[in-house]
């Protein structure tokens, strides 16, 4: 399989603090990759980093083959990489079926000529943006709350429209963070059938980070360790926990 | 009779011009604080920039305007509307988005803002000199006299050709803005962008291209306010500049980020001005006999001396940010 992710050598300081120091991981094609790490690992700022969403100092990044490095997150969204937040965000005034409207790129009412001379054009693809939104809604088991304000709704329902948001368009990649924080476990099950659905049905690739053991456990193959800023050990999870270094690293000296 | 037609024209007619000229300046500087969330303090002198290109694209075409009968300065302002938003958006990049870029907070833009103001007040002064000028180079301006149909009714309601075109463009503004918002793509997506600029990006949003057309906008409608401002009374290089509070009053007073209540806002405080500068007794006097003597005796009932005008919109933005801070609609957001 081929990297469809392909990280190389980054370096990110901010001020005196390296954070991202040498790193480079690959994301194969259809998998679901964990990345894992104690607080201050660099994760975010990496992930922030492949988002298009921070500048890197030095090293590229690769989108199946295409160099990406320092491309803004619209121009990766056309790309078909895609991200959720770690602190979930939401169009607050817009209805939870609106945002996943927003999401569809290159829709003709996107241009003013189409806008106010051919409606019915613009009128034929809103309806069909509604059709897949409504799907998309049933699918993450938000239906009931579809007209509600995004603004209003829970932090777990935040999270699930998140991962709608990432639906609504043929992605290949979608990069997770943190999605399952702050969300109960009923909901937590909920997600981990969808993101599993995804990978399988549509051939989503996943590069999830998360400090929920249990859900990495069931969901990722590899898993890659970062610590202090670049990858300590990578590869199934059984070898992940049985690794010293990693141990270590989460709990102190393993004596 | 003739009071109310005293009324018509000194409130109505008065608070209508002013109120439309604070409602589009109010509409830009809202959408530039939805979208870059900073007060835009060189919007007034963006107006008038606006109206300086009218005046000079009006010397150098004085009879533009004779072939579709309307005033050259009326022909020649699409153009300058497209001058003007060719400055917003040359100044955005030359002077805000590099702060951008560097991160700061919201009140370094606002500072710079101040600078360019300074700036481009300087530069219209040292080409257009700093005495009142008239837009109206080639043409009269039409001033309709309207007689009312009633018995014993003398004077007319007084309205002026430039504040018919102020009325007009200011709903057709409106209204085009009110469509393009709601209708199209590009407004959803700056209604996005206002709520959240990291997901709009994150959902394929570019986000310079909304920071431009925002620019575009704001400066099309700063300069149809300064352009019918100028045409109302004459071109002065600090004419707009004094009513940047009034603007940032409406804006406030609607709710910042929110054009609707820009507009809305820009209304009240215009008839706001105009009924506090409102000689009342003149309305009082058929009323003479059966009102109590200290009311009728005084020639002059306003509630304030016109002279202390801009002392009301103070008022009002006081008011409402003690009784409603988020302003008549909730702000913020598109």
């Amino acid at each position: 399989m081929a990297a469809i992710i392909d990280v190389q050598h980054v370096h990110k300081a901010f001020g005196g603090l390296r954070v991202i120091n040498d790193c480079s991981i690959q994301v194969e094609q259809g998998s679901i990759t964990g990345l894992i790490g104690p607080n201050g690992a660099g994760k975010s700022t990496l992930f922030n980093i492949i988002a298009g969403a921070l500048p890197l100092d030095s090293g590229r990044v690769l989108l199946d083959g295409e160099e990406i490095t320092n491309r803004p997150a619209n121009e990766l969204f056309h790309k078909g990489l895609l991200r959720t937040f770690q602190i979930a965000h939401e169009f607050s005034q817009m209805t939870a079926l609106e945002n996943l409207m927003m999401v569809p790129p290159a829709q003709a009412g996107e241009s003013l000529v189409n806008a106010w001379f051919k409606p019915a054009l613009v009128r034929m693809q809103e309806t069909e943006v509604r059709r897949r939104a409504l799907e998309v809604i049933d699918f993450i088991g938000l239906h009931h709350v579809r007209n509600e304000l995004a603004g209003n709704l829970s932090g777990g329902q935040k999270k699930l429209l998140e991962l709608g948001r990432t639906m609504m368009t043929d992605a290949r990649v979608v990069l997770l963070d943190e999605i399952a924080a702050g969300v109960n476990r009923t909901l937590l099950g909920d997600l981990v059938t969808n993101i599993e659905r995804l990978n399988r049905e549509m051939g989503y690739t996943f590069l999830v980070i998360e400090h929920d053991m249990d859900m990495i456990a069931r969901l990722c193959d590899p898993v890659i360790v970062l610590a202090q800023g670049s990858v300590m050990v990578e590869g199934s999870i059984e070898e992940i926990q049985n690794d010293p270094q990693v141990i270590e690293a989460y709990f102190g000296a393993a004596s | 009779m003739n009071e109310l037609v005293f009324f018509i024209n000194n409130v109505v007619i008065a608070g209508s011009v002013s109120g439309s000229i604070y409602a589009i300046g109010a509409v830009g500087v809202t959408l530039i604080f939805s979208i870059m969330r900073f007060a835009h303090f060189a919007h007034g002198d963006m107006m008038t920039f606006g109206a300086f290109m009218v005046l000079l694209l009006t010397t150098a075409f004085p009879g533009a305007g004779a072939a579709f009968g309307v005033p050259s300065a009326l022909v020649l302002l699409p153009l300058a509307m497209a001058l003007t938003a060719l400055l917003a958006v040359g100044i955005d990049k030359a002077f805000y988005k590099p702060l951008r870029a560097h991160g700061v907070k919201p009140i370094v833009l606002v500072i710079g803002s101040l600078g360019v103001t300074l700036m481009l007040q300087g530069l219209i002064r040292l080409f257009a000199g700093t005495s009142g000028q008239s837009l109206y180079i080639d043409d009269r301006k039409e001033i309709f006299r309207l007689a009312l149909p009633f018995e014993g009714v003398r004077a007319p309601v007084v309205v002026t050709e430039p504040q018919l075109y102020l009325f007009v463009i200011t709903l057709v503004a409106v209204v085009g803005l009110h469509l393009f918002l709601s209708r199209s793509r590009l407004g959803k997506a700056m209604r996005a962008m206002s709520d959240n600029p990291d997901l709009a990006q994150a959902s394929g949003i570019n986000t310079n291209t909304i920071v431009a057309v925002t620019w575009v906008i704001a400066g099309g409608l700063a300069a149809i306010a300064g352009t019918l401002l100028s045409l109302d009374v004459t071109f002065k290089p600090d004419l707009s500049f004094f009513l940047l509070l009034p603007i940032f009053a409406a804006a406030i007073v609607g709710g910042v980020g929110h054009p609707y209540g820009a507009v809305a806002g820009g209304f009240v405080v215009g008839f706001a001005e105009t009924l506090a500068v409102f000689n009342w007794s003149v309305l009082l006097r058929p009323f003479r006999d059966s009102l109590p003597e200290w009311l009728t005796q005084s020639g002059n009932l306003a509630f304030v001396g016109t002279e202390y005008k801009i002392v009301v919109p103070f008022f009002i933005l006081v008011v409402i940010l003690v009784w409603r801070p988020t302003g008549i609609f909730k702000g913020k957001v598109i």
